[in-house]
């Protein structure tokens, strides 16, 4: 009787200690930004967790970077739906009038031509991507990295995410500011020493290496800077894994 | 009072396993529908010789399988499902072992004893149980060696590199710890890896399940359930009588 009294003290006190403390790590998690937008369902307790278990311990780190001699002779051009009438215009004009819109939480919005962005620092990396099915190649990414041209629309501090849109119908995506800033996000122009292919996401595709394909959005036309996000899909909004 | 045949602390954790490891056995084999061919090496894709694949038909028609039609796309739940019972199995396995290191289960349940670390006395169990002779009366309250083995192998082998091949999986993982991929050998030879020590676990799995089921499937399950051995059960002391 003894023995099962005090049982139950421990496991009600565990139990009181338990929820304090996650009630506790939620605010906590909440204020350094640790709380994806999909924390929410019967999956959300392990979104979470894996999600603020990568942004803690991957906060800066770089994706891998391969030498030239790893660049895949065989890259795979993922499928997309048939290009849209407003793409198929632009492409007969070879792009010259495609326009990114920069817009939102930023002090300048403003509208960029593919000649715009060529101006503005270019670099490189040859990094991978991972399609989420399980397949993967290795390719050169030319282009120039997202943080200077939201230095340029001067993002506002309370920005926490970027949304991006294809000109394809349905389809955009987001990130969080971190990953927004990070030095290997790019908007990509070039692959492997030449333009950006179609298949591959020409003329401009944003490249978000330290996730999984389907986060590298192609033919973007427009990123927004934004406080909130409102989670609708199927597959986990973090794609670091 | 009666020991317990298994401590609450295995009990719990034992279940919590189960349960997820049959979680990420569902996903893990859903996912891999996506893309059914495996390789070996830093990349992979269709465009490229695979090392080998499985002949199903694929969640995705970008996937040559000879089939005629392509199956539904359930990755979405399933790698949710997928990860958070990783972290059910992480957790579990972290809370297992360290208790386990400090209460001596480890030393005292699964280290085979000093005189039984040989060969020979491995493959003396064995013929025991290739000769289907029934285990001794000393059986019931602890591991023979050839368990000992096993599990050990299951709990500091199998699961530690199938968790590792499973991280070295992650794009975002990878930047943090690029030793994890680079040591196995590349990101597809991790997935191919992680693919193969899924099917020793699932080896384990059944072989674990068909011994238990000879030996008495009810009986083992009160074990690891409630803990109490079989002689506590009053319709076993029955029909003994009977």
């Amino acid at each position: 009787m003894k023995a099962m009294s005090r049982r139950a003290l421990i496991t009600s006190g565990l139990a009181a200690a338990g929820v304090a403390g996650l009630a506790t790590a939620n605010r906590i998690a909440g204020k350094h930004g640790l709380i994806p937008p999909d924390c929410r369902g019967i999956y959300g307790p392990g979104e979470t967790l894996t999600y603020a278990a990568h942004r803690l311990l991957t906060r800066d780190a770089m994706a891998r970077e391969f030498p030239r001699s790893m660049i895949s002779n065989n890259p795979f051009a993922n499928e997309v739906a048939p290009p849209s009438e407003q793409f198929k215009k632009l492409q007969a004009g070879g792009f010259n009038d495609w326009k990114l819109t920069v817009d939102g939480l930023v002090a300048h919005p403003m509208t960029l031509s593919l000649a715009d962005l060529r101006s503005m620092p270019t670099h490189s990396q040859i990094t991978e991507v991972v399609c989420e099915e399980g397949w993967s190649y290795v390719a050169e990414w030319i282009g120039t990295p997202l943080s200077g041209v939201l230095r340029e629309a001067g993002v506002l501090p309370q920005a926490r995410y970027l949304k991006y849109f294809s000109i394809q119908p349905e389809w955009s995506d987001s990130i969080d500011i971190g990953d927004a800033h990070h030095p290997q996000t790019f908007l990509t122009m070039g692959m492997n020493d030449g333009d950006l292919p179609v298949g591959f996401g020409g003329p401009l595709r944003l490249r978000v290496p330290r996730q999984l394909g389907y986060k590298s959005v192609k033919y973007i036309t427009r990123i927004t800077a934004t406080d909130s996000m409102k989670f609708q899909g199927d597959y986990a909004w973090f794609a670091g894994i | 009072m009666e020991s317990p045949r298994h401590s609450a602390l295995v009990r719990v954790t034992h279940w919590l396993t189960v349960i997820s490891f049959v979680a990420l056995l569902v996903t893990g084999l859903e996912i891999v529908i996506s893309h059914p061919r495996f390789y070996w090496g830093e990349t992979g894709n269709v465009n490229m010789k695979p090392l080998f694949t499985i002949p199903i038909p694929s969640s995705r028609d970008t996937v040559p399988t000879g089939y005629g039609y392509v199956m539904p796309d359930q990755n979405g739940w399933s790698r949710y499902l997928h990860f958070e019972s990783a972290w059910v199995l992480v957790l579990t396995g972290i809370v297992y072992a360290l208790a386990s290191l400090l209460n001596g289960h480890f030393r005292r349940n699964l280290v085979p004893a000093r005189g039984e670390r040989t060969l020979g006395a491995h493959w003396q169990r064995m013929r025991q149980y290739l000769g289907r002779r029934a285990p001794g009366p000393d059986e019931s309250h602890s591991y023979n060696v050839l368990q000992r083995t096993t599990y050990l192998f299951v709990i500091f082998v199998l699961f530690p590199v199938v968790i590792w091949t499973g991280l070295a999986l992650s794009p975002s993982f990878n930047a943090a710890f690029p030793w994890g991929v680079n040591l196995l050998g590349g990101r597809q030879t991790a997935r191919t890896l992680h693919f193969f020590v899924t099917w020793a676990l699932v080896l384990f799995f059944m072989v674990h399940i068909a011994m238990i089921a000879v030996s008495g499937f009810w009986k083992r399950m009160r074990g690891m359930t409630t803990g109490r051995a079989e002689s506590a059960e009053p319709e076993a002391a029955a029909k003994e009588l009977a």
